[in-house]
């Protein structure tokens, strides 16, 4: 398989007192036919990385290889075969949705009839609609849209779901896996930890300006060496239950305390819940919660951080 | 799968045109504001009444006899326009101090032999006052002309205020329209990063520039022609010189505007800057280049920087040919700086143009 992006070492800084180190020496591939996820809190590098790859910034240094070809040397070829949906474009307000894609279809020498564009965002029904009458949902569709009417071979969305209802955000990731159907390869940003783990084959975590995990959603999960997680707390003194106890079931990996509540990681909840109820049985515990999830590429962020995502929100 | 698209220039230009339509307070702006100051400005400099003469009479015995001469209307109806007033030394001073008065008038003599006529002659219209009332009182002393004379009052179309002043306000409108048309659109588009967008696609930058300005060029025609209809059948306002003329210096001085415009939305981030920026260039072009009045009255070396104004131009030629009959050809010097404004600013833009962020 040929590769549809190739980063070398890339770095930007921008110039300032004191420069800002955005992007720190990144490396990553991403295979034709990939769905790539681009992972991390605001402010990890992933919207400066993207626009490298798109052309509108140029790299302070390192290289960037598009569909195999160089910005400095091919740029317009690759204009000609990327689509590209940017986070906070508006879009003209008083123009219809159909204009709007006759319009980003005459800048491509090969692409496809805008009504086709139109169907494959399904917004056929808002086809003569202007955009400023259009929910923020079906505008993100139409930036999509944008994106594809040039028929591109690689498509760049960043944080294509950011602000969108739940009903929405499905919508645009039933678009999404569409294209994977026509293996097309699409490069995404995202914030969003769920959003990766649906969509993308393989994801890159980024944080601070550097890639801190690569790999795909099922092995950056496995990585944990838990695939659950069990939290509970009990009726009286935290004190009465000894951790060792808890520690010393089959499958649990780890016991941690947070506050009034015991943090177990394990890997096989089926296994552990009918043990761990039998213990605090034995010792006439009772149970006043108790939940249990799926490890998630959130964990894998808290982990290789100690930051939970929104804490990394908050810090910007 | 390939239809062949249409030509990005074409449909840039027409999603320009659609924008532009879709804003009814736009619309009202750019067309009907000059309309406007045509009414506003041609209705009070029309029929304008002449200038009142303020005539005193200082308070004595013969002061009733000579305002009763100054009071006597004439068969023209022209020289009824003293109005005058007897009033007592210190009033007298007053009045003329602040010019209240043109003129005090004072009898000196029993039979009114010996006259004095007090005035400022550094006064505007004082020196006129004391010639005219002077006139009347020799007149009615008997005094004969020995040359007939008759008077002729000049009101040709071409040469009334309004006359002068439709040229300018095209001018200024296409001064305006291009600058805010052109400038103030694309801070908008840099704003939304709608230019940023543009940039991920094979869009070629000079396409969007030449759309940009085509399409300021399209749609500032029903602006001059709904100017001049409107100057035409409110006013008698018309053309000596031919009307392609007029349409040609009106073609490239909106050229020329919205060159300028794309310059000074070159770098801008903000619409606060932008519309500072375009008032920056208005303004010398406003008070300098003669919309309203004709920039002789400033002095004599500031007139060849007014001729290099880029407004300057397009106002001149257009009033040469609109009110004077000239030719295209005999305009060549103000052409010449206009087709330097276009190219220049617009070669700048181009190239200092920032497209991303």
């Amino acid at each position: 398989m040929s590769l549809a992006i190739n980063c070398k070492n890339l770095v930007k800084t921008y110039p300032g007192k004191p420069p800002v180190q955005a992007v720190r020496g990144i490396n990553f591939e991403v295979q034709t036919g990939e769905c790539y996820g681009v992972l991390g809190p605001n402010g990890a590098g992933k919207t400066t990385t993207i626009e490298i790859l798109e052309g509108l910034l140029a790299a302070t240094s390192g290289e960037a290889e598009v569909l195999g070809m160089r910005w400095n040397k091919d740029a317009q070829s690759i204009r000609e075969r990327i689509g590209v949906s940017l986070q906070e474009t508006r879009l003209s307000d008083r123009l219809t949705v159909l204009e709007t894609l006759q319009l980003f279809r005459s800048f491509y020498a090969n692409g496809i009839n805008p009504e086709v564009a139109i169907a494959k965002v399904s917004l056929q029904e808002k086809s003569n609609a202007w955009i400023k009458n259009l929910s923020g949902g079906q505008q993100q569709r139409l930036a999509v849209a944008t994106a594809l009417v040039g028929n591109p071979d690689l498509i760049f969305l960043d944080e294509p779901t950011t602000g969108l209802d739940p009903s929405s955000r499905r919508e645009l990731w039933s678009i999404i896996e569409s294209f994977k159907a026509e293996n097309k390869t699409v490069l995404l940003t995202t914030h969003y930890m769920e959003e990766a783990e649906q969509l993308c084959d393989r994801v890159a975590i980024f944080d601070s300006g550097t890639i801190i995990a690569e790999g795909s959603p099922a092995e950056l999960i496995g990585s944990l060496g838990a695939e659950h997680f069990i939290d509970f707390s009990i009726d009286g003194d935290m004190n009465s239950l000894n951790t060792a106890t808890i520690e010393s079931l089959d499958s649990v990996r780890n016991v941690a305390i947070d506050g009034d509540h015991f943090h177990l990681s394990v890997g096989k909840s089926h296994l552990v819940l009918p043990a761990l109820l039998e213990k605090l049985g034995q010792q006439r515990l009772s149970l006043t919660n108790l939940t249990t999830r799926h490890a998630s590429l959130e964990d894998v962020f808290i982990s290789l951080t100690g930051r939970t995502l929104v804490d990394s929100e908050d810090v910007k | 799968m390939n239809d062949r698209p249409t030509n990005p220039i074409i449909t840039l230009t027409l999603i320009r045109l659609k924008e532009f339509i879709r804003r009814p307070e736009a619309l009202f702006w750019v067309y009907f504001f000059p309309v406007l100051m045509v009414v506003v400005l041609g209705t009070a400099f029309r029929n304008k009444p002449a200038d009142k003469i303020f005539v005193d009479v200082l308070s004595n015995e013969f002061a009733a006899e000579v305002v009763a001469i100054l009071n006597i209307k004439t068969d023209d109806g022209a020289n009824n326009d003293f109005e005058t007033r007897i009033v007592d030394a210190t009033t007298a001073r007053d009045r003329l101090r602040s010019s209240k008065s043109n003129l005090l008038v004072v009898a000196k003599d029993k039979s009114l032999d010996l006259l004095e006529y007090q005035f400022d002659p550094q006064r505007p219209g004082s020196k006129n006052a004391k010639l005219l009332v002077d006139n009347r009182l020799q007149t009615s002393a008997g005094r004969m002309n020995p040359i007939q004379t008759r008077d002729v009052v000049f009101e040709e179309p071409g040469g009334r205020y309004v006359d002068f002043l439709v040229p300018g306000l095209l001018a200024m409108g296409l001064m305006g329209g291009g600058l805010w048309g052109v400038g103030y659109a694309i801070v908008d588009m840099r704003i939304r990063k709608l230019l940023k967008r543009y940039m991920a696609t094979p869009m070629r930058r000079s396409h969007f520039l030449i759309a940009m300005m085509a399409s300021r060029l399209v749609y500032m025609w029903p602006q001059v022609i709904v100017l001049l209809l409107f100057s035409y059948f409110a006013f008698g306002v018309t053309s000596f010189g031919s009307w392609f003329s007029v349409a040609f210096v009106v073609f490239i001085g909106a050229i020329e505007f919205a060159a300028i415009g794309l310059l000074v939305a070159a770098r801008t981030r903000t619409l606060e800057a932008a519309s500072g920026l375009m008032n920056l260039a208005m303004l010398p072009m406003w008070t300098l280049s003669g919309i309203f009045f004709s920039y002789e009255n400033f002095p004599e070396i500031l007139h060849p920087i007014i001729k290099w104004l880029p407004l300057t131009p397009v106002i001149d030629a257009l009033r040469a040919i609109m009110m004077d009959g000239k030719t295209l050809a005999s305009q060549w010097p103000e052409l010449g700086i206009i087709t330097l404004w276009c190219i220049v600013p617009f070669a700048i833009a181009l190239w200092i143009f920032r497209w991303s962020d």
